[in-house]
């Protein structure tokens, strides 16, 4: 990368912090950060989860005033109230969750808040004609008259970009973009930010993926316990160091384990097709086969079928077409199994969404561990504390849950340390199959680590593992199989040992369905 | 809920609630022109007197059964707003019972058989809306307001015909014979060698104290109220726990009902002896209030329902004392407390937590 943002010197600086500061009730969000983003560069800001990235983008987009310290927006000191206020001076951001009326059209989407006249027609001329330039420009192809809700994620996050562009962003700030984006739509998105940078604008890309940092920016400012760390060329920097900026001591590379040896299917299931209550067609003929000691993994952007197989699979959905057969049962539209059936028949779930299903939140570390597992809350129909205290405090001592409280809500509990407590009910169970979803999804890097071991260790005990990810580099860490999704359908199943990035990438895009094995 | 610790949340935000409360009702006393420590003085005394503290458990006892109705049902996130239409059919079993049997069977286990009925047609009043909120989607508080409606018609319909007492122009049934009613505490007292005032205050006050031992019991400390519990934090979770969510909110909304059915052996077993019109009287629906200003506890709503006896007692008791306070008045103060401890319960939980949370966070 040759023209990257740390050539241009600090006082050309898009964004100057200094000392920024900010509190929320006992935890410092942002401490005493400095911060020089130069104009024209693409720069990076990593950290971990709750490591002060998204609140420190907030204070330059005006959501957040600071505490302290002072902003500097193109050399003059901005006080920004609003984002209003930081729009205005050409600052737009682009957020993980889109901002889009998925009913209007992507025109109507950009000319939200600036229709400039009481009716529509009087502005829509104009603006359909700036944002055709706007688009040609930047290579932003979409079509204006398409409706949100058909458009596919990559192109979703266009028109949020279009949006700030149009409403004059000259600074951009991307909070996580490349989450729910395919290897291909990220390296297109990575084409837009260069474009960008080529024509003079400035662009933050927050992010925790070591690998794009490398690959787009110039610059790279590291967060960790709300203060800034360090300040890298990324020419001048390896993901080695980086995480070890991030983590704050030496973290190790998992290594590949071997495949053992296969045993034999635990679950099996075949032609799983589900609609939603919508009448949309969610999954399409699903085959799939779980043997002991595996770990199968599901990849593929998240909304392509995924979520409604774990939720086939425990129980928590109906089965409508095609049947699943687990434990000498076989589970058809005809004969559903509760999730407390697929329970008792040795099936554990760590559900994708721990905080709105794995954990009830304001229950007790010891009331959370039973979860699902009645039998460890008592004796007969009654709760004992006492009982539930001794259920938790091995699974606390065993995940290193931190703190070490079985009295402490869930909710106070940190969100790598919440997943521990998931982890630990659910892996204490010694299943016969588990259903992995999103395992570390908002979890710093140790924690993963531990997590990971956890999983293996799990596995060479002789559990059936279904891991559902979207982070290719954990699927590639952990699984012995690799099944790929894309709308529904199976597009593929193949060995770990030997699978490339770019291969599944095609295959979760669609576009190589005869890829697979 | 509030996120505040628990001691604000319980202990601190009520009483802040009742202060403001009758801070407002002193407002109002002034404009009428009386001393508000005069008149509360005498509304100390109304309540709690020796002849007049029976009176006040008596109401308390009504308060403590729709309360804890309410409480119940909330733990699973349901608002039942029911319990007025659920008391009435409470009543309605209980004057089904009375009327058929007690000239065939013995007192007492028409009595008991009474209590049962009202137990039961409360609950039957309640699982319809549970069940149309748990298997077909109907919003519990609009079904429950409607089923009160209808109770209500249903009364008057049947209490003015098919049950009314003979010969009569009044919408009420004829009295009970005396082996059914629910013996008055103060005649209990005399059994037991000492003498108490007379009052309306009967068994069913014991009733009411054992069924707040039962709801803190069932909730938490057995599985089925830790699973309403978790249905109520999180259905979601309590579904991928395994939980049969819509069984266990057909089930809250049963046992809901039951309580709120049981405030008719108060009324109707222990103090009518017949089956009359309205006399649920809103009950059901201070209950709301009991429950919310009692935090959803069985001990919150002990006190919160002294409370409101209270108010209700010695509010009567202005009315004789003062001649610009008329009964309307004393309603107007009830209002205030409901208001703010229930409708407005959480206004002040912002200003609360930054009071003082921020200063045991500087002492820390």
């Amino acid at each position: 990368m040759a023209r990257n943002g740390g050539s241009r010197q600090p006082d050309r600086a898009a964004v100057r912090l200094r000392g920024v500061a900010k509190r929320f009730g006992a935890v410092l969000a942002n401490d005493d950060v400095d911060l020089d983003i130069g104009q024209g560069s693409v720069h990076g800001i990593i950290g971990e989860n709750g490591a002060g990235k998204s609140t420190l983008a907030s204070i330059i987009y005006g959501l957040y005033t600071p505490d302290g310290g002072t902003v500097e927006i193109d050399g003059k000191a901005a006080a920004l109230r609003s984002p209003a206020d930081a729009i205005a001076l050409g600052v737009g951001m682009v957020h993980q969750h889109f901002m889009l009326v998925p009913t209007f059209t992507v025109l109507e989407n950009i000319m939200l808040g600036m229709e400039g006249g009481f009716l529509l027609g009087q502005g829509e001329a104009g603006i359909r004609a700036r944002l055709e330039s706007l688009s040609r420009q930047h290579g932003l192809e979409v079509d204006p008259d398409a409706l949100v809700d058909d458009l596919p994620v990559g192109l979703r996050q266009r028109v949020e970009i279009l949006k700030a562009l149009f409403r004059g962003a000259r600074i951009l700030i991307l909070d996580e973009p490349t989450g729910v984006l395919t290897p291909d739509e990220t390296d297109r998105l990575f084409t837009i930010l260069r474009g960008i940078r080529d024509a003079g604008g400035t662009v933050v890309l927050i992010t925790h993926k070591l690998r794009e940092v490398m690959a787009v920016c110039g610059t790279v400012s590291v967060m960790r316990h709300g203060r800034m760390v360090g300040r890298r060329e990324t020419a001048e920097t390896n993901t080695a160091e980086l995480a070890e900026l991030m983590v704050g001591r030496k973290v190790g590379q998992a290594a590949r384990p071997s495949a053992g040896a296969v045993g034999t299917p635990v679950l099996r299931a075949a032609g799983l097709t589900w609609r939603s209550p919508g009448g949309a067609l969610r999954l399409d003929e699903v085959d799939l086969e779980l043997r002991a000691g595996e770990i199968l993994a599901v990849a593929g952007v998240s909304g392509n079928g995924q979520s409604e197989l774990l939720d086939l699979l425990s129980g928590l959905s109906g089965v409508q077409e095609g049947r699943i057969e687990f434990a000498g049962r076989r589970i058809d539209a005809a004969h559903p199994a509760t999730p407390a059936e697929m329970r008792a028949l040795g099936l554990a779930h760590v559900p994708e969404d721990r905080q709105r299903r794995g954990l009830v939140l304001p229950f007790e570390a010891r009331e959370n561990a039973v979860l699902g597992r009645p039998e460890n809350a008592g004796p007969g129909p009654w709760t004992s504390g006492a009982a539930m205290l001794a259920h938790a405090e091995p699974l606390i001592a065993r995940f290193d849950i931190r703190p070490p409280d079985p009295m402490l809500p869930a909710a106070g509990f940190s969100g790598g340390n919440q997943q521990k407590i998931v982890l630990a009910r659910e892996f204490d169970s010694a299943p016969a199959v588990l259903l992995l979803g999103q395992p570390t999804r908002g979890v710093d890097i140790g924690t993963i680590e531990t997590i990971h071991a956890q999983v293996m260790a799990l596995k060479e005990r002789g559990s059936a593992i279904l891991l559902v990810s979207t982070e290719l580099d954990e699927i590639l860490a952990l699984a012995d199989r690799i099944m790929v999704m894309n709308g529904g359908r199976v597009a593929g199943t193949v060995p770990a040992e030997g699978a490339t990035r770019r291969q599944l990438g095609l295959m979760m895009t669609g576009a190589a369905g005869e890829a697979g094995a | 809920m509030t996120g505040l610790p628990r001691w604000l949340d319980i202990g601190v935000l009520p009483l802040v609630n009742l202060a403001l409360a009758l801070l407002a009702a002193a407002v109002v006393v002034v404009l009428v022109g009386e001393d508000p420590l005069h008149v509360f003085a005498v509304l100390l005394q109304g309540a709690f007197a020796p002849g007049a503290l029976g009176y006040t458990l008596y109401y308390a006892t009504n308060f403590i059964f729709t309360g804890l109705a309410a409480a119940l049902a909330f733990q699973a996130r349901l608002f039942n707003i029911g319990a007025e239409g659920q008391a009435m059919l409470g009543g309605l079993g209980i004057a089904f019972v009375c009327l058929s049997f007690e000239s065939v069977l013995p007192g007492p286990l028409v009595a008991v058989i009474a209590i049962a009925a009202a137990a039961l047609f409360g609950a039957a009043w309640a699982v319809v809306p549970g069940w149309l909120q748990a298997y077909r989607g109907s919003h519990i508080v609009i079904t429950t307001i409607m089923f009160n409606f209808l109770a209500s018609g249903l009364m008057v319909w049947l209490l003015s015909g098919p049950i009314m007492r003979p010969g009569q122009g009044s919408p009420q049934t004829r009295l009970f014979g005396e082996g059914v009613w629910l013996p008055a505490l103060h005649d209990l007292a005399r059994g037991l060698g000492f003498e108490a005032a007379r009052s309306p205050l009967n068994l069913s006050f014991l009733f009411a104290l054992l069924a707040c031992a039962a709801v803190w019991v069932l909730i938490w400390r057995t599985k089925f109220g830790y699973a309403l519990r978790a249905i109520g934090h999180s259905e979601e979770a309590a579904r991928y726990a395994g939980i049969p969510v819509r069984r266990a909110v057909v089930a809250a909304m049963a046992l809901s009902g039951a309580l709120a059915g049981c405030m008719a052996l108060n009324e109707i077993l222990g103090v009518q002896h017949k089956l009359v019109l309205n006399f649920s009287a809103g009950y059901g629906f201070t209950g709301i209030a009991v429950a919310l200003m009692g935090r959803n506890h069985p001990l919150g709503i002990l006190a919160a329902s002294l409370l409101f006896g209270a108010l209700f007692q010695g509010g009567a008791e202005l009315n004789f004392e003062f001649e610009t306070i008329t009964h309307e008045l004393a309603l107007v103060i009830q209002g205030l407390v409901i208001l703010f401890s229930g409708a407005l319960a959480y206004m002040f939980t912002p200003w609360l937590a930054r009071l003082l949370l921020s200063r045991s966070a500087a002492r820390a």
